[in-house]
């Protein structure tokens, strides 16, 4: 422990704390009346759930204050946006909400999409895809929320438990797209490449394993009576709460609203998918658990619906819109480094077709135009409401581009959930909201 | 000959050339290219679907009042947009959460535009507005002069603006009235300017790679 600072400050005496000296700052602070006493948690703190800044105010254990700061991660990636085109714009906007890349993409692309005036045009194959990549991706997301949250409170198996699943799914994702992560799969007008061979049998050997993975989580967690007694009946916000602070995905559901916009305002086909819509009505910690793990499930359930339908129906068929002045023409085959062109269209384009080879070269330097105009597509995210209100000039680069990021808005009820409780469960209020700091701050 | 039609009145340039370039830079024989900007729609009823409804129900909440609230509407890509006056804003925002017939109970933020080139209304915020009861959706959208960056707080009405209005106003410098504490959110306290602005640059270095150089990424010659 550090003196304390004798640079002037505006109220009180400053401690910092650096680990190792809990002892040393008791021993300073007996005999002290300060009944108020600031402590700041974060940005670099391994409970923050990312490079989140908490201030809080204590009276004894009790918190009477919770401030939020954030910003820590912001990288501008809006404004880039508007200096690329538009299909280079879907390998930004993945990086934002770096837990569920898929979604920030696909609302993305809906946008664009909207506003070129093509969704009905997008192959079924290719919402199909996007639906399996969705959910799959649920699953991954919801896995690091739930293990995180148990490491954020002094529980590592959850924690190893949700990084092994969620390793299957980021394996099925690089198989796939050829990355793990920010892989800008889904393009305006389709998916960037066909499932490679052997991705349904991949995908066929998950949906075998993840029920029982699932069921195991649901074993040692469902009726602990240290996780009951960390989660239940903390964090409270009811549903007047969530609608007045925007807050949606498991934290509405758990207040027992089941407002899902892949029910209530379907997209990509979900319509055409049978899952439930899984709700809880405390509106408590525990209540947001439950619904992340029974979503899990129904996640699993439209997988295998999306999954019978790519090896049967849909077999195939096309994953870009069949418009040459819109689709990417690459048409990639993937190398075993993730990588790489299709032979076939490269022969096409510089030996066979002199038309092929001027598409080819306006549409990936110079990109499609847009016509001029906005639109506001949205997506269910793993965190809620995932919005994209993207505007158009006219030209061949987005004018602007903005992410209503669940996040960012659910962040918002870190005051509402946690002041009058303790400090311990302020752990566990920020760790249900689920925040993901590169969406929070885009 | 034709001193008998109506004179259809030019639209400004938007954009000449392709390339960016001016003087002789560019020889692709695009550099006559002349772009018109698109005049500002405004939709005519019907609107179609329940956009008409909306309206209606909306007519008839704020009474006389819509006429002066309400600077036109558009339906574009089937969405409904509301260009509301900014002195009118609280109200019509109230009053599409709380009647009965409207219940725009969640709100999904605010951001904001920047159009330079339309004078007298450069700064545009940009509302997006559900309605749970009747999964209806809705589009606000409210300019202000750069000259007097002002709109009013909705943080009353919505508790969620209070972070968009913060952020909206970090990234385009509009000043939300009645907010409770309007401070930057995403830059540092003391950054200087809005980064989101058309007049503020992407920033960036020219590089040097294999003997040539780069530049910065809103430095380069790009189609327009």
């Amino acid at each position: 422990m550090s003196a304390p600072y004798d640079e002037e400050v505006t109220e009180g005496r400053v401690y910092t704390v650096s680990g190792n000296d809990w002892s040393e700052l008791v021993d300073s602070l007996s005999g002290q009346q300060d009944q108020q006493l600031v402590v700041n948690m974060g940005p670099q703190h391994p409970s923050t759930h990312g490079v989140l800044r908490l201030v809080l105010n204590l009276d004894g254990e009790t918190v009477t204050e919770a401030r939020t700061v954030i910003g820590y991660l912001h990288t501008g990636i809006e404004k880039n946006l508007e200096y690329r085109t538009w299909t280079q714009g879907t390998t930004f906007v993945t990086r934002m909400d770096y837990l569920a890349p898929i979604f920030n993409e696909t609302a993305y692309c809906m946008g664009v999409e909207k506003l070129l005036g093509i969704t009905d045009r997008v192959p079924e194959r290719a919402q199909a895809i996007r639906v399996m990549m969705m959910e799959l991706t649920r699953i991954s997301s919801h896995m690091v929320a739930i293990g995180t949250f148990g490491m954020e409170l002094g529980a590592t198996t959850p924690f190893l438990f949700g990084s092994r699943e969620r390793e299957m799914v980021l394996d099925l994702m690089e198989y796939i797209t050829g990355l793990r992560m920010n892989m800008a799969y889904v393009r305006p007008g389709g998916v960037a490449t066909d499932l490679p061979a052997g991705a349904v049998d991949k995908v066929g050997e998950l949906l075998k394993v993840m029920p029982g993975r699932i069921r195991d989580f649901r074993k040692m967690l469902d009726a602990n009576p240290v996780y009951l007694a960390r989660t239940k009946d903390v964090a409270y916000l009811d549903l007047t709460g969530c609608m007045a602070l925007g807050v949606t995905g498991p934290m509405l559901r758990a207040a027992g609203l089941p407002w899902d916009l892949r029910k209530t305002q379907p997209y990509c086909g979900y319509e055409t998918y049978e899952f439930d819509v899984p709700t809880e009505r405390s509106a408590d910690v525990y209540g947001r658990y439950l619904v992340r793990v029974a979503e899990m499930e129904e996640s699993l359930k439209i997988i295998e619906q999306a999954l019978d339908r790519l090896a049967g129906p849909l077999k195939g068929d096309r994953v870009m819109v069949d418009d040459k002045k819109i689709g990417w023409p690459a048409q990639l085959a993937l190398g075993p480094d993730g990588y790489g062109n299709s032979p076939d269209h490269i022969a096409h384009i510089m030996s066979g077709s002199m038309e092929a080879l001027i598409h080819h070269f306006k549409l990936v330097t110079e990109g499609f135009r847009v016509p001029a105009g906005q639109a506001y597509a949205s997506v269910e995210s793993p965190r809620g409401e995932l919005g994209a209100h993207v505007v158009s000039d006219g030209g061949t680069r987005p004018y602007r581009v903005h992410f209503r990021d669940p996040s960012f808005t659910n962040l918002q009820a870190v005051p509402a959930t946690c002041e009058g409780g303790m400090v311990a469960d302020v752990i566990s209020a920020v760790a249900s909201i689920d925040p993901v700091m590169g969406g929070v701050d885009r | 000959m034709t001193d008998n039609l109506p004179e259809i009145p030019e639209e400004p340039i938007a954009r000449t050339g392709m390339f960016g370039a001016t003087g002789t830079g560019d020889t692709s024989g695009y550099g006559r290219l002349v772009v018109r900007r698109k005049p500002e729609l405004a939709t005519p009823r019907p609107y179609g679907g329940y956009f008409d409804t909306i309206a209606d129900e909306l007519e008839r909440a704020l009474g006389a009042d819509f006429g002066d609230a309400i600077e036109r509407v558009v339906v574009d890509r089937g969405e409904l947009t509301l260009h509301v006056r900014r002195e009118h804003l609280p109200k019509v925002a109230r009053t599409l959460r709380d009647d009965p017939a409207l219940r725009f109970e969640l709100s999904l933020g605010v951001s904001g535009v920047h159009y330079p080139h339309l004078e007298g209304a450069e700064l545009h915020a940009v509302i997006h507005l559900c309605s749970i009861t009747h999964n209806r959706r809705l589009r606000l959208e409210i300019s202000c002069p750069d000259a007097d960056p002002h709109i009013p707080s909705t943080v009353s009405v919505y508790p969620t603006h209070d972070w968009h209005e913060r952020e909206t106003w970090d990234f385009f410098g509009i000043v939300f009235d009645g907010h409770p504490a309007l401070t930057r959110i995403m830059m540092p306290d003391d950054w200087d300017g809005h980064p989101q602005r058309k007049d503020y640059p992407l920033g960036g270095i020219p590089v040097e790679y294999r003997g040539a150089e780069i530049p910065a990424p809103d430095q380069r010659r790009s189609y327009q």
